[in-house]
Order: C-alpha cells, then sequence, then structure tokens
C-alpha cells in the first residue's frame, strides 16, 4: 500500500512536467527576458534536476505543505480543505440514498425471481444505467428544477451546512440524487443477483423449515453472505465518484474537489492540479482500504485465506 | 434413493441453461445499433441536410414534416446533426477500445499464459496504473494538449483503457489456462502460439466481446462528459456530447435540442450494453457447461 501511495505521488508529482507548456510563461507571460525568467526557475527550484525536485516537493506535502498557487496565490492546502467537506457530504448523502433504496428493492426482486416486479425493476435498472449523468442533470433541470423551483445553478446557489443547512440541503439535493441514482443500479444489480444464489443455498430452506419470517431470513441470514460483492464494488464506486463525480459538480456549480480541479486545469493552475490529483488518489486508496476491511467482516473467511 | 438424488442434482444444474435462447430484445438493440452504424458511415449520402447550414429564418424550431427534430438556436437541422454528432461518438468509442484490446488483450493472455516472473511485474505495474485516477489524468492531458483533436483523445483514452482490458483478459485467460484441455494440448506438444491461438483465445473471446462492447458504452459516455467541459471536438462540429451542452443555455427556450441528442446517446448506451450484458450471461452459460 505504502509502494501504491509513492507511485502515485511520482506520478503526481511528474503528470505536471508532463503536461506541455511553461509554468513560467504562466506567471510571468510570453515575452518577458530571459532573466527573469531564470530568476523565477531558481526561485521556483525547477532548474535542479528532477528527481532532487521531487524529494524538494514530498518533504514539503509530507509536513502538509502542497505549495502556494501561482495564480491565487493561496495555499493550496486550503483550497482542498474548503472543498473535502462538500464531497464528503455529497459523497454520505447521495450513498445513503443509494444503499437505501438499492437494498430493499433488490431483496424485493430476489424473493421473486422472473416475477413482474423484478423484471419491471430489472428493466429500469437497466435504462437507468445507460443514461449518462450529464443527460440526468440537463433532464432533471429541464423538467424538475426549473418548475419546483430547486436551486440547481451557480455558486451562489451553494450554502455551507453551518451556515443554514435547509439550504445546504436543498442546493445539494440534486446532485445527491444524480449520483445516488447512478450507484443505486449497480448496487441494486449486484445484490440482486448474489441474493438470489444465496437464497438457493441449503441453509436458507433449512431456515425456511424452521418457520422463520421472510424478513428475518433476508436480513438476518442471506444480506450478509450475499454482500461480500456488494462492498467491493461500493468500494470502486465511491472512489470513482471521488474522481469522476466531477461532472456533476462542474455542471451544477458544486465548488467540492471536482469542480476546483477543472477551474484549477482551466486556469492552467499547476499545484492546485498536482494537489488534489494526490489527495484523490490517496482518497481512493483509503476508500478501498476500508471497504475491504468491511469485506472481512461480512465474511470472516476471506482473510484467512 | 440415491438415483432419485442424482436426478434432482441434475435438473437443478440444468436450470440456468433454460436462458439460453437471446430473445427479441437484444437483435432489436443489435438492429438499432447496425442502423446507427450505418447512419453513422453513410451519412454523407443520406438525404439530410447539412448539419452546418445555418437558417437564421427559423431559429429554435420545433419538429415539424421539414426538420424532423426541429432546429437549434442557429437555425441548424437537429436531426442532421444528430447524424453527424453520432459519428464522433462512435469513432472515439471504437477507436479507444481498439487500442486498448490491441495492447491489452494480447499482454493480459501471454501474462496469464506464461505465469511467472513476467506475469508479476506486469501485473503489479498494471494494477498501480489502476489505482491512479485515470479520468483526472486523462482531463489534465487533454486540457494541455492543444490544438484538440479526436484522434487525441481517442489515444488518451485508449492507453488509459489498456489496464482495464488486460486486467479483465488476463482473469478470463487463468480461468481457461488450467482447464483439462489446456494441460492436455501441452502435453502432446502443441507449440505456445497454437495453445494460445486454437485453445485460450476462443474460450476468452466471448468475454472480451461483452466486455468491448460495455468499454465502448463507458467510452461514449466519457467522451460526452469532455464535450462538456469543452474538450472534446471543436464546434461547430457536431458531436451528442456538444450538443447537449449547448442545449444548456437554451434549455427553456428550445427543450428539443437537448432531449433529441440525449435519446439518441443513450438508446445507443442501452442498446450496446443489453448486448454486452446478454452476452455475457449467455456465454457463461456455455462455458459452464464445458
Amino acid at each position: 500500500m505504502i509502494g501504491i501511495v509513492f507511485v502515485i505521488s511520482v506520478g503526481a508529482f511528474y503528470l505536471i512536467h508532463l503536461l506541455p507548456g511553461d509554468p513560467a510563461v504562466v506567471i510571468l507571460g510570453t515575452g518577458d527576458s530571459p532573466v527573469n525568467k531564470a530568476r523565477l526557475y531558481a526561485e521556483l527550484g525547477l532548474n535542479r534536476p528532477i528527481y532532487e525536485q521531487y524529494f524538494i516537493w514530498m518533504s514539503h506535502v509530507l509536513r502538509g505543505n502542497l505549495g502556494v498557487s501561482f495564480i491565487s496565490e493561496t495555499s493550496v492546502w486550503t483550497t482542498i480543505k474548503g472543498a473535502i467537506p462538500i464531497d464528503l457530504e455529497l459523497m454520505l448523502i447521495s450513498q445513503i440514498l443509494a444503499f437505501a433504496a438499492a437494498i430493499p428493492l433488490a431483496m424485493r426482486s430476489a424473493k421473486k425471481p422472473d416475477g413482474w416486479i423484478d423484471r419491471f425493476l430489472s428493466a429500469g435498472s437497466f435504462t437507468l444505467l445507460s443514461v449518462p449523468s450529464f443527460i440526468a442533470i440537463v433532464l432533471l433541470v429541464l423538467f424538475v428544477s426549473i418548475d419546483l423551483a430547486v436551486p440547481h445553478t451557480g455558486v451562489s446557489s451553494y450554502v455551507g451546512f453551518g451556515t443554514d443547512w435547509i439550504g445546504n440541503l436543498e442546493s445539494l439535493s440534486l446532485p445527491s440524487v444524480v449520483l445516488a441514482v447512478g450507484s443505486f443500479v449497480v448496487y441494486y444489480r449486484i445484490l440482486r443477483s448474489d441474493l438470489i444464489a444465496t437464497l438457493q443455498e441449503e441453509y436458507i430452506t433449512m431456515a425456511r423449515s424452521k418457520g422463520l419470517s421472510q424478513r428475518r431470513i433476508m436480513w438476518r441470514h442471506a444480506l450478509r453472505p450475499s454482500s461480500v460483492a456488494l462492498l467491493g464494488t461500493a468500494g470502486v464506486n465511491i472512489g470513482g465518484l471521488l474522481a469522476g463525480g466531477f461532472i456533476v459538480q462542474y455542471l451544477l456549480d458544486i465548488p467540492g474537489l471536482g469542480y476546483t480541479l477543472i477551474t484549477a486545469i482551466g486556469l492552467t493552475d499547476y499545484l492546485v492540479v498536482q494537489g488534489i490529483v494526490l489527495v484523490v488518489a490517496v482518497g481512493v486508496i483509503l476508500i478501498n482500504f476500508f471497504f475491504d476491511f468491511l469485506i472481512n467482516i461480512a465474511d470472516p473467511r476471506i482473510s484467512r485465506e | 434413493m440415491y438415483v432419485q438424488e442424482m436426478i434432482e442434482e441434475t435438473a437443478l444444474a440444468d436450470r440456468p441453461e433454460r436462458k439460453k435462447k437471446l430473445g427479441v430484445i437484444f437483435w432489436i438493440c443489435v438492429v438499432w445499433i447496425a442502423l446507427n452504424l450505418g447512419a453513422a458511415i453513410f451519412a454523407n449520402f443520406l438525404p439530410i441536410e447539412n448539419p452546418m447550414n445555418q437558417n437564421y429564418a427559423l431559429v429554435n424550431a420545433g419538429p415539424s414534416l421539414h426538420h424532423l427534430f426541429g432546429t437549434d438556436d442557429l437555425g441548424r437541422d437537429i436531426f442532421a446533426r444528430v447524424v453527424y454528432g453520432s459519428r464522433v461518438s462512435i469513432e472515439a468509442g471504437l477507436g479507444a477500445i481498439f487500442i486498448g484490446f490491441a495492447i491489452g488483450a494480447p499482454l493480459g493472455m501471454l501474462a496469464a499464459y506464461r505465469r511467472g516472473k513476467f506475469d508479476s511485474m506486469l501485473t503489479t505495474f498494471m494494477y498501480t496504473f489502476l489505482a491512479f485516477p485515470a479520468i483526472i489524468a486523462t482531463i489534465a492531458i487533454l486540457s494541455f494538449w492543444t490544438p484538440r483533436s479526436l484522434l487525441k483523445i481517442i489515444i488518451v483514452i485508449g492507453v488509459a483503457s489498456i489496464p482495464l482490458v488486460y486486467r479483465v483478459i488476463r482473469t478470463a485467460t487463468l480461468n481457461v489456462a488450467t482447464k483439462d484441455y489446456v494441460i492436455a494440448a501441452k502435453v502432446q506438444g502443441a507449440t505456445d502460439r497454437r495453445i494460445m491461438a486454437k485453445e485460450l483465445l476462443p474460450n476468452v473471446a466471448p468475454i472480451g466481446v461483452a466486455f468491448l462492447l460495455i468499454g465502448i458504452a463507458t467510452v461514449v459516455v466519457l467522451e460526452g462528459s469532455l464535450a462538456f467541459l469543452g474538450l472534446s471536438v471543436n464546434p461547430p462540429t457536431p458531436s451528442w456530447g456538444n450538443m447537449i451542452n449547448e442545449a444548456r443555455t437554451v434549455l427553456q427556450l428550445n427543450p428539443w435540442l437537448a432531449i433529441f441528442p440525449s435519446l439518441a446517446m443513450c438508446l445507443f448506451l442501452l442498446s450496446l450494453n443489453f448486448i454486452g450484458d446478454r452476452l455475457r450471461s449467455h456465454f457463461e452459460v456455455t462455458e459452464s457447461k464445458l
């Protein structure tokens, strides 16, 4: 795991050097004198060998210093710190919604596979799977937001949780629902097929013959053994949302990490891009780690193997 | 008693094979994809308007006989733009996945067949690649790599998809490589090349095809997302993503401009996903029969 973090840090660092464009040109503009350029290079440490630059950068990063943006001249870490809570909140709300819908509906489907409810839900989830988030947003804005006056656009429409929590939840409702639907589809389909497989096991027949209620069988006996694949997918999916939720944030002007990243790329704000790539990559790894841990709780046999 | 149990067991085992038919919807999806492909290839010869023609006498018109899907804010025919727009999506999807498979699939098969040091090194490398948020790297590289062209988008997404293809193909090959018939072929003295081509490939290919279709769908979505960030083909070249993005500014005035390309994209994705999913379940059944 430390190895992966190391490789990613090298990747995030080197990404900036892979990109065409000269930071000196970004800061000084084109056509400045070579003397000024050389001075700036010395100031930023860009004239040193690249591995030395990496170690200097890494030692700063380990002390929590991601540098100061050329463009806004504020600390990169401050920018990121301001965006992280928004991502966490968005993630939390959308995942709670997704699981709250996926688990009961998957159980309903698995109870009678190929029954009309199952067919309806499967077809519906499959259709939703094919609606990209940006289309969902445009159509939701068109058909729901404008009519119901749900705030949906403009940085000004985003309200912090501390200042006004009702306003905050309102401004996050649309992105949360879009992200939740995307996750729900994936979770529902996986949990449904695993539940169907689990319900054919002998111990379920045993539980049935003991006369346990359907609900108790589902929640106590079938859910846990069926949730290993679900948890694994959820880990990958949430990590993907952290990196891939940018389009939702960008379209709805939610100033989370994705939005900040897109803005920074637009401004060629190298250090902010670098910082966010690093934070997101580490975040993805931590999330996967956390879900591996949950999988081990759900099925302790896996860690013993 | 024992015989009775055995009959019951075989009956149970046979049950999944009931789903062997691909079904009507599957073929509707295939026809739809074929129609899309045909329209994209032969768009120049079809009796539709030039997607670049602007007609200021008729802007933001609703659907009519003359303009089936209406016109956009510059008076261009939406139907023609949807048809021409499919070219970008289809080219991006096919091109990127082609790169991913051309490099990822042979490597994945070779690694799973040879195992050993080669496999473990390559797999470690690919998995580290996977841990890196590829989508961010894609956006960053595309936004700084100017001037933008469809070819660059295809290359960047294609390279980013290599480790994914590698993982799927390697896992699929691993399942096959340990089967008895592969060992039998080895014992008979078949060359590695022959085993790969005659024993492994036919058994890995179905999984590869299913993944290929779903992969194309993913790339089409990604290209659409890039269009929203202004990182896809430059206007006025139509693409589905570009059109939906342009529609955002005139959403209330002309909802048709958003609805038709969205519909075209969703139906295309739905068909691809459906075919891919059906093929996967279809071939998994036959695989367990072997």
